[in-house]
C-alpha cells in the first residue's frame, strides 16, 4: 500500500457494501439483486485484501479467492433458479413471485 | 508436517467416504439408463460406510486437525450422528415419495446432491476456522438451493428456491462483512488464534460487537432464527416434503454446532476462574448472551404466533420449527455445559418428532395430494395409525409429558433455571402454551371432525409402517427412560481447544 491509509479502502469498502445492501432491498428485477449480491460480496473482498496487506499475512488472499469460487457458483446456481423460475411464471420481477405469503 | 497430514486424512475418512459416495453416485446415474432406485441404494451403501468409519472416530479422543482448520471430536461427531441418522431416513422417505416420482426425473444427481448436502453439514460441525465455516456453509446453501428447487416444473418449488438463494446469498454476505472485519482487527482466521488476539487485548469493542452481529447473520439464516427466518415458511412449503425435513433438523443441527463452536472457542475468556461450575466467562464482560436471549424470544413467539393463522399443514410445521430453534437458542443463552448438553439433548428428541410429523404429513399427502389441514378431517377413522402417530409426534412437539419432546424441554428450562435466567424461562413456557393451541387445531380435524361421506379408508405399505413405527417408538420411550441419552449428550461436550 504505497502511501494510501488503510481507512480508505475500509471505507470505500463499506461504502460499496451498503450498496449492495441497500440494492437487495430496493430492486425489484431478480437478476439485478443478483448483481447487488455480487457488489456485497466485492466489497468484503476488497477489505479483505485491504486488512491482508496491512497485517503483512496472506491469509485474507486466500479467502479472496475462495470467495470468488464460491461466489462463481452462486450466481451459477442462482441464474439456472432465475430461468426455471422464468418457464414456470414469465416474469422475474420480485414482486409478482408471490404465490406463498405469510 | 507429513505425519500431522497423515493423522488429519486418517481422522477424515467419515467425510471422504461421503466425497467418493456423491461421486460415484454422479457416473453411476449417467451410466445406468433405466430409472429405478438404484442410486438411492447406492447413496445408503455409502452413506453406511460413512457410519461404520464414525463409530470409530470417538476412540481417537479430540483432535484438532489440517492445522486448526477442522477439529475431530466429541461434540462434532455427536452432531455427525445426527445429521447422517437424518440423511439416511430422508433416503427411505424418498424412497416412497410420490411428490418426487411425478415427472419421470433423473432422481440419481438427488441423491448426489444430498450427500454433498450432508458433506457439508459434516464439515460445518467441525469447522474452526472462518474460511472453514464459510466453505462449508456455502457447500451445504448451494446443494440446499438446488434440492430446494429440485421439482422444479411446480411453480411453489421454483419461487422457494429463489427465495431461498437470495436470502442465502445476502446473509452469506453479510457473514462474509462481519468474518473481514474481524480478520482485520485480528489478523488470524482460525478461532484459536481470534481468541489468543482477543484476549491481548487492545482491539476495539464496537468493531467486535459489530463484526461478531454480521456473524450471527449468517449462523441465525442458518438456524433460522428471528430476523433472518423469511425464507423459512416459504422454502419449507414450497420444496419437496423430503428436503423441508432435511432442513428442518440436519441443517439446523450443524448450524447450531457451528454457532456454539464459534462463541465458546473464540469469544471465551480462559484467564477467568470459575470454570468449575461449567459456566463460561466471556471476554471483557461484554454479554453477547443478552443479544441471544433476545433473539431467542423473539424467535420463539414469532414463530408460534404467526403458526396459529396457518391452514397448510407444512407452512405450520415451518413455523412450529422456527419457535423450536427459539428454544434451543435457550440452552446456548445459558453459555454453561450444562446448556450444551440441552441443546444435544434437545436435538436427538427433535430428530424424531419432527422427521415423524413431516412423514406422516408426506404419507398422508401421497394420498390425498394435498398438505392443507382440512384434509386432515376425519382422517382418524380413516387411518388411525397413521393419526395417532401424528398425534404423538404433535404433543412431543408440544412437549406434553409421556412423550420425548417434554424431556428435552425440560433439561433446557432447568439449564436457564439453574442459570437464574427466570424470565426466560417463563417466556418459554409461555410459547409451549401458545403452540399447544395450534397443534390441538391439527388434532381436532383428526378425531373429532366427521370425514367426508365419499372418503374411503386410507391403508399403508408395511415399509411405511414399519418407518413410522422407528420414529414414533423412540418419541414415546425417551419420554420415559432418558438416563442413557442424558449421560451420552453430557459426555459429547467436550470441544477441542476448550475446557
Amino acid at each position: 500500500m504505497s502511501g494510501i491509509p488503510l481507512n480508505y479502502f475500509v471505507f470505500l469498502s463499506a461504502i460499496l457494501f451498503t450498496i449492495g445492501v441497500v440494492g437487495v432491498l430496493t430492486r425489484r428485477n431478480a437478476i439485478i439483486v443478483f448483481m447487488c449480491i455480487e457488489l456485497m460480496l466485492n466489497s468484503v473482498n476488497l477489505s479483505l485484501v485491504a486488512f491482508s496487506a496491512f497485517h503483512g499475512n496472506t491469509r485474507g488472499q486466500i479467502l479472496v479467492f475462495f470467495v470468488m469460487a464460491v461466489a462463481a457458483a452462486e450466481a451459477a446456481v442462482g441464474l439456472a433458479i432465475i430461468i426455471a423460475l422464468f418457464r414456470n411464471k414469465q416474469t422475474v420481477n420480485i414482486d409478482e413471485i408471490n404465490i406463498m405469503k405469510w | 508436517m507429513l505425519e500431522q497430514i497423515i493423522h488429519s486424512v486418517n481422522l477424515l475418512k467419515p467425510e471422504t467416504t461421503l466425497a467418493i459416495t456423491f461421486c460415484v453416485l454422479l457416473v453411476v446415474d449417467l451410466i445406468v439408463k433405466k430409472r429405478g432406485s438404484e442410486t438411492a441404494w447406492l447413496a445408503l451403501i455409502g452413506l453406511a460406510i460413512t457410519g461404520f468409519f464414525l463409530m470409530q472416530e470417538p476412540a481417537a479422543g479430540t483432535n484438532s486437525i489440517f492445522f486448526n482448520m477442522f477439529a475431530v471430536d466429541a461434540f462434532s461427531i455427536f452432531f455427525k450422528f445426527i445429521i447422517l441418522a437424518s440423511t439416511v431416513m430422508i433416503v427411505l422417505f424418498s424412497l416412497q415419495s410420490n411428490e418426487l416420482k411425478t415427472k419421470r426425473r433423473a432422481l440419481g444427481e438427488y441423491y448426489a446432491l444430498l450427500i454433498s448436502l450432508t458433506l457439508g453439514m459434516f464439515l460445518m460441525t467441525g469447522a474452526s476456522n472462518l474460511l472453514m465455516m464459510y466453505l462449508s456453509l456455502e457447500l451445504t446453501s448451494i446443494s440446499s438451493y438446488i434440492l430446494a428447487g429440485y421439482t422444479k416444473d411446480a411453480d411453489d418449488s421454483s419461487e422457494a428456491s429463489l427465495k431461498y438463494v437470495i436470502y442465502g446469498a445476502v446473509s452469506s454476505g453479510l457473514m462474509l462483512y462481519g468474518i473481514s472485519i474481524l480478520y482485520g482487527l485480528t489478523g488470524a482466521i482460525d478461532i484459536y488464534g481470534i481468541n489468543k488476539t482477543l484476549m491481548m487485548g487492545d482491539v476495539n469493542m464496537v468493531a467486535v460487537v459489530i463484526a461478531g452481529i454480521l456473524i450471527v447473520a449468517g449462523f441465525g439464516y442458518k438456524i433460522s432464527a428471528a430476523p433472518f427466518h423469511f425464507w423459512t415458511p416459504d422454502v419449507y412449503e414450497g420444496a419437496p416434503i423430503t428436503i423441508t425435513a432435511l432442513l428442518s433438523v440436519a441443517s439446523k443441527a450443524a448450524g447450531f454446532a457451528m454457532m456454539i463452536r464459534f462463541f465458546k472457542v473464540s469469544f471465551l475468556d480462559p484467564t477467568v476462574g470459575n470454570l468449575s461450575f461449567g459456566s463460561w466467562a466471556l471476554f471483557r464482560g461484554f454479554e453477547w448472551n443478552q443479544i441471544l436471549a433476545m433473539i431467542s424470544v423473539l424467535t420463539m413467539t414469532l414463530g408460534n404466533l404467526v403458526a396459529i393463522w396457518q391452514d397448510n399443514l407444512k407452512r405450520l410445521l415451518a413455523y412450529s420449527s422456527i419457535a423450536h430453534a427459539g428454544y434451543m437458542l435457550l440452552g446456548v443463552v445459558v453459555l454453561s455445559n450444562e446448556g450444551v448438553a440441552a441443546v444435544l439433548i434437545y436435538f436427538v428428541v427433535y430428530f424424531f418428532m419432527n422427521l415423524g410429523a413431516f412423514y406422516t404429513v408426506m404419507l398422508v399427502a401421497n394420498k390425498t395430494g394435498s398438505e392443507d389441514i382440512k384434509e386432515y378431517k376425519g382422517l382418524g377413522y380413516r387411518s388411525p395409525l397413521v393419526s395417532v402417530a401424528l398425534t404423538v409426534f404433535l404433543l412431543s412437539l408440544t412437549g406434553v409429558p409421556p412423550t420425548a419432546g417434554f424431556v428435552g424441554k425440560l433439561y433446557i428450562f432447568a439449564a436457564l433455571i439453574n442459570a437464574k435466567w427466570f424470565w426466560l424461562a417463563i417466556a418459554g413456557a409461555l410459547n409451549s402454551v401458545v403452540s399447544l393451541y395450534y397443534y390441538v387445531r391439527v388434532l381436532r380435524n383428526m378425531f373429532l371432525r366427521p370425514a367426508d361421506p365419499s372418503a374411503q379408508p386410507i391403508s399403508f405399505s408395511v415399509p411405511q409402517i414399519v418407518i413410522l413405527l422407528i420414529l414414533v417408538i423412540p418419541t414415546i420411550l425417551l419420554g420415559l427412560y432418558f438416563g442413557p441419552l442424558v449421560e451420552y449428550a453430557q459426555a459429547s461436550i467436550s470441544m477441542f481447544g476448550v475446557h
